[in-house]
């Protein structure tokens, strides 16, 4: 891929490049590595508000957008003209400051975490060993952005969300720490890369049948972070209007609207990273396959193979928010301590057990 | 190594700066704020230092968790901001005290200790392939194990002292219990009656 790519390149421009010092290329790159990872993000965060309008209009019975372009495909365009043009109307007794702060504060997170996540073999702007603690840690950042949007708003419906939003992202963090433990025991390691590559040679050696109930606390984690129903009390429209957000308008809302699809992008890509083999292939060693050449992609891993994973979890996402009634906090709070932290917790010691008779992702370990 | 300096004094200055916003804004929220980016920049000091553990763990801790439940306090409190101010030149002795002791043993670790040695005046390129978290790990669960171990059990001790101390019983209180809801079948709570059809009136 990389060598097709560079054939590309005209010699004269490939010489000119050549001639730039080490540290600006490398900057350069970074740069360019940047650009087309956050331009991907956001196209899939404007398709993913098109794929879950239909996805729920579909499941209610409804035809969903099919005005702006074809099958209505242009609409999440449409919908961001309407919201730049829109006026941003800052309430008179806000914080002024960190009310406008507060929607980028939810959004740098969202996007930054991003760097360490390898979309296939050499893709990955940041292949550091600590990616594992690094995405754990922005994607706890990310609360900022609401707490400070429900308090800067002055607003009692602001500060509800902000709070309920509060508690419970630090209730579920502390589960989906626990579920990447579990990761990191049968993976040995912190860096992304090689917990995808530990996973390497098809489905039965992805973590997801071993790891089962960590699999589960952690998707269901990552809906509750990302304060998507049935875990939006934050925003919690029947009770609170539209909690955190409800005095934003304009450009300010529609950050908070991408932070939130992008963090359902990551949360997804990660699941599939961590669970699903990320980029690899689940017909890996099918090789029967490779004889046909129009189903080479199908062994082959790469980018297409986390795209897919990926959209199979944003559809869970929709799938869920059509299905279920929204939780109550108390009830929330009580699945978040009392249910996933002990599940954890034990799965941890059962994966101590099955690294102590190398059973499953342990199976070569030290024999 | 000429870049390692100047992004220390850059991030370090920030840092320095920040630390000034906690303890002179007059908003309870803004001085979290201040705090939650001080933080940031010792967890780049630290990443500067080949650290990449103790950075990612101290946003992901005290970034993540500690300061999210301090700004949810903070936000309940109404602060007066007259009492602070009138209580300022009272702490103010106490504040200056705390600050030179701290001061002293800084410059105790940094400069006395390291007279024989002498402390490095940059930073230490790291050799490749070197892990930060590996590292720690290795000394943590062999040479420390105990005092590692105690250290937790002394933090879940004082979770459970937190707990019980704050835990109160009010009598009267309505609580479901879950177990009982899910164990509910249909015949326990419906009664199926057959009748026959009665005649329109």
């Amino acid at each position: 891929m990389l060598d097709f790519l560079a054939s590309l390149v005209p010699q004269f421009a490939m010489d000119w490049w050549i001639a730039w010092p080490s540290w600006l290329q490398y900057l350069a790159a970074t740069l360019f590595k940047i650009l087309i990872l956050t331009v991907g993000v956001i196209l899939c965060v404007a398709f993913s508000t098109y794929f879950e309008r239909k996805v729920i209009g579909s499941m209610q019975a409804r035809v969903g957008p099919n005005r702006v372009g074809f099958k209505g495909l242009l609409q999440p365009f449409a919908d961001v003209f309407k919201l730049l043009f829109k006026e941003v109307i800052v309430p008179s007794q806000s914080s002024k400051f960190i009310f406008v702060i507060a929607p980028l504060l939810s959004l740098t997170p969202a996007l930054a975490a991003w760097a360490v996540i390898p979309m296939n073999n050499w893709f990955v702007i940041a292949d550091i060993n600590a990616g594992l603690l690094y995405v754990l840690a922005l994607t706890s950042v990310g609360v900022y952005g609401v707490i400070l949007a429900g308090w800067a708003t002055n607003s009692k419906y602001a500060l509800l969300g902000a709070m309920r939003s509060a508690a419970q992202i630090v209730a579920y963090e502390i589960a989906m720490g626990f579920a990447l433990v579990g990761v990191l025991m049968a993976a040995g390691s912190l860096n992304i890369g090689d917990i995808v590559n530990a996973q390497a040679g098809g489905v039965s050696n992805w973590f997801l049948l071993p790891l089962l109930p960590l699999f589960l606390v952690y998707w269901i984690s990552g809906v509750a972070e990302t304060n998507r129903a049935p875990f939006d009390v934050a925003e919690g429209e029947s009770e609170i209007v539209a909690g955190f957000h409800v005095e934003y308008s304009g450009v300010a809302f529609a950050l908070f609207f991408l932070a939130e699809y992008a963090n359902m992008i990551l949360i997804s890509t990660l699941t599939a990273v961590f669970f699903l083999g990320g980029w690899a292939s689940p017909f890996e060693g099918w090789t029967f396959l490779n004889d046909i050449s129009w189903l080479a992609w199908l062994t082959a891993g790469g980018l297409h193979w986390l795209f897919l994973k990926m959209c199979f979890f944003m559809y869970t996402f929709f799938w869920l928010r059509a299905t279920f009634p929204r939780y109550r906090y108390d009830q929330i709070m009580r699945l978040g301590w009392k249910v996933f932290i002990p599940v954890t917790i034990v799965w941890i010691a059962v994966e101590g057990a099955m690294a102590w008779f190398h059973v499953g992702p342990w199976s070569n370990l030290g024999a | 190594m000429m870049l390692h300096s100047i992004l220390f004094y850059v991030f370090a200055g920030i840092m320095f700066g920040a630390a000034l916003g906690v303890i002179l804004s007059r908003n309870p929220v803004h001085s979290v704020m201040f705090l939650v980016f001080t933080f940031f920049n010792a967890a780049i000091l630290w990443l500067l230092a080949e650290a990449e553990f103790l950075a990612i763990v101290l946003v992901l801790v005290y970034v993540g968790a500690v300061m999210v439940l301090f700004l949810f306090v903070v936000m309940m409190l109404d602060v007066n901001v007259e009492a602070a101010k009138r209580g300022l030149t009272r702490y103010a002795p106490l504040g200056i005290g705390l600050a030179l002791i701290m001061a002293i043993e800084l410059i105790n670790v940094i400069w006395l200790r390291d007279q024989g040695e002498g402390a490095a005046l940059d930073f230490v390129d790291l050799p490749e392939g070197y892990s930060n978290t590996k590292a720690l790990g290795s000394v943590l669960y062999t040479e420390h194990f105990y005092a590692f171990e105690i250290a937790a059990v002394i933090l879940l001790l004082a979770i459970i002292a937190a707990i019980t101390l704050t835990m109160r019983k009010r009598p009267g209180l309505k609580v479901q219990n879950i177990s009982k809801q899910v164990a509910v079948r249909a015949k326990d709570r419906v009664r199926l009656v057959k009748m026959d059809a009665e005649k329109k009136q």
